[in-house]
């Protein structure tokens, strides 16, 4: 449904996308992830039709939207980020609005403005000015004119940033509702809440692709790598040289309370610092392994750029 | 009719505005005590040319009026979408370019049509009373209808250009006296420079509607006018395709 080839776009000096290749298929939800200022914005954009790229082909249903602009924009429903809004329009007078921009007929624009006023439980609200809702309703709203006219495929950039926790649970819901047997291609630069919702993971990191693959995938792939805390009574200087230099420790990291040591998968990377502090005979105060949480994995996959390094 | 829509949707927005009623009140009010003061003149003075006279001295006060309120009509138009960023959700509808500039343009001049038209109240008060000959009046208002397209399409223009309404009506203010008084002091360029001048100033381009008399050099001036900046507003909404969104 999706297809992007080698997608560049810069503006000015900036590469804000450079070179990405990737495919959705019809009926997939894939998670978008890369931190803020990675090109998942902009990459949404070029898909959404807003702007078309420097270079890269990209293919929307079959379709190129540099040849067939407003056909490829039919089949995409977007949900910018931040979900913008007009503050003095009634929800389903804006509704009504999105459904003639979107040439739906006549006859069946009631009809579709209702359905989705439903699908996004908004009925209640329809009648008020979308300025006074809560967040929560405001950004129910932006799915709603995503959803409107039924696309095949709908685009939503961080559909849940700067929600209170149970809203983000309730708009995560929607999105899986929404689903149906339409493709979505869905952003956030939170790696656990992509792995609840989507089936695959496309990272993005400084306007290229650092990973691709189901979130078990990437987990595994990612989460080979142990780290253990150590706090030692000793010369701070030295004692890092000391743990950097013992043997299957990639990494060390002064933080408060101590250092903390990245391990690869498989060295005894606990019996050999403890052997190594003792040798130099240094107190060990405290020596522990910690698990990687899935958000720092994430976080050290986009900024190492290469995950198997 | 996307156009119409999208015209439709600008329409609500100003109709559901504090800031349309205070200017509308503020217009009819002006036009209103302009008229008084006006007809006040040409009663006291002896009324020798009331049915050229007056329409005269009201159809450059409206002017006037109007060239302090467009601008202040206009600003928000692209300005305020962009600060909201709909106008990013816009560009992803199966909509033109052209539409969204032609419906903004279409519902904006429609609300000052409007209130322009509002007032004919007043050679309609005067003509229960006194003869009024509608040739040179219909003449007047119809060039004061190119006038208002004219101001709406510039101000359309530079409220594209910015995410800060203020800037853009600022900027409108700046390009319409401009053209305002382009030719206003002689003195300020040579003869020949003057002459070249004048045919590009809108005051002088109205001057002979108010008279009563349509020059088609005129009309087709302010309709190229017109013309001309809503093709800029649709070039400033194209750059996006190298400039990004801001």
């Amino acid at each position: 449904m999706i297809e992007v080839r080698e997608l560049s776009k810069s503006f000015g000096a900036v590469d804000a996308v450079a070179g990405v290749s990737f495919r959705v298929c019809r009926g997939e939800i894939v998670g978008f992830l890369g931190p803020n200022g990675a090109g998942k914005t902009t990459t949404m954009r070029i898909l959404a039709g807003v702007f078309p790229p420097s270079s890269g082909t990209v293919r929307i249903a079959g379709r190129d939207p540099l040849r067939e602009p407003l056909e490829c924009r039919r089949a995409v429903g977007y949900f910018p980020e931040y979900a913008p809004f007009y503050p003095d329009l009634r929800v389903a007078a804006y509704l009504r609005f999105v459904a003639r921009l979107k040439r739906i007929p006549r006859a069946h624009r009631a009809n579709a403005v209702a359905e989705v006023l439903a699908a996004c439980a908004l009925e209640g609200v329809a009648h008020r000015r979308v300025g006074t809702l809560s967040k929560g309703y405001r950004q129910r709203v932006g799915l709603a004119q995503a959803l409107c006219g039924n696309p095949p495929i709908l685009i939503l950039d961080e559909p849940t940033i700067g929600l209170d926790p149970g809203q983000v649970v309730e708009i995560r819901d929607l999105v899986r509702r929404l689903r149906g047997d339409r493709t979505v291609f869905f952003s956030s630069h939170i790696l656990s809440e992509v792995a609840t919702v989507c089936e695959r993971v496309i990272v993005i990191a400084r306007g290229r692709l650092v990973g691709e693959g189901t979130p078990d995938q990437l987990s595994a792939r990612l989460g080979r790598r142990r780290r253990v805390v150590i706090r030692v009574d000793g010369p701070a200087d030295e004692v890092t040289t000391a743990l950097a230099a013992v043997p299957g420790v990639l990494r060390v990291e002064r933080r408060e309370g101590g250092l903390a040591l990245e391990a690869a998968e498989g060295a005894d990377v606990v019996r050999a610092a403890g052997a190594a502090m003792q040798q130099r005979g240094w107190s060990i105060l405290e020596l522990r392994e910690e698990a990687i949480a899935l958000e720092e994995i994430f976080l050290r996959l986009v900024s190492d750029g290469d995950p198997r390094s | 009719m996307t156009v119409l829509a999208l015209a439709r949707k600008e329409l609500a927005l100003y109709f559901t505005s504090f800031l349309f009623y205070a200017l509308a009140t503020v217009f009819l009010l002006l036009a209103g005590y302009f008229f008084y003061t006006n007809l006040g003149f040409f009663v006291l003075m002896g009324g020798v040319n009331l049915q050229r006279g007056l329409w005269q001295y009201q159809l450059l006060d409206l002017q006037r009026i109007l060239l302090v309120l467009v601008p202040l009509f206009t600003m928000r138009l692209f300005a305020e979408e962009r600060k909201l960023g709909t106008l990013e959700l816009l560009w992803t509808y199966p909509v033109r370019d052209a539409e969204i500039v032609l419906g903004k343009f279409l519902a904006c001049l429609g609300v000052l049509t409007l209130m322009v038209g509002a007032t004919a109240v007043h050679p309609i008060m005067v003509a229960t009373v006194y003869p009024v000959e509608a040739g040179p009046l219909v003449a007047g208002y119809a060039g004061l209808w190119l006038l208002v397209a004219a101001f709406v399409a510039c101000g359309l223009f530079l409220s594209a250009l910015t995410d800060s309404q203020l800037v853009a009506g600022a900027a409108t203010y700046g390009v319409l006296l401009f053209f305002w008084v382009i030719t206003w002091n002689e003195a300020a360029v040579n003869e020949v420079t003057l002459h070249l001048l004048v045919p590009f100033s809108l005051f002088d381009r109205f001057y002979p509607f108010a008279l009563g008399a349509v020059d088609t050099r005129d009309v087709v001036y302010l309709v190229l006018f017109t013309i001309a900046f809503l093709g800029f507003t649709w070039f400033a909404l194209d750059a996006r395709r190298w400039r990004g969104l801001r």
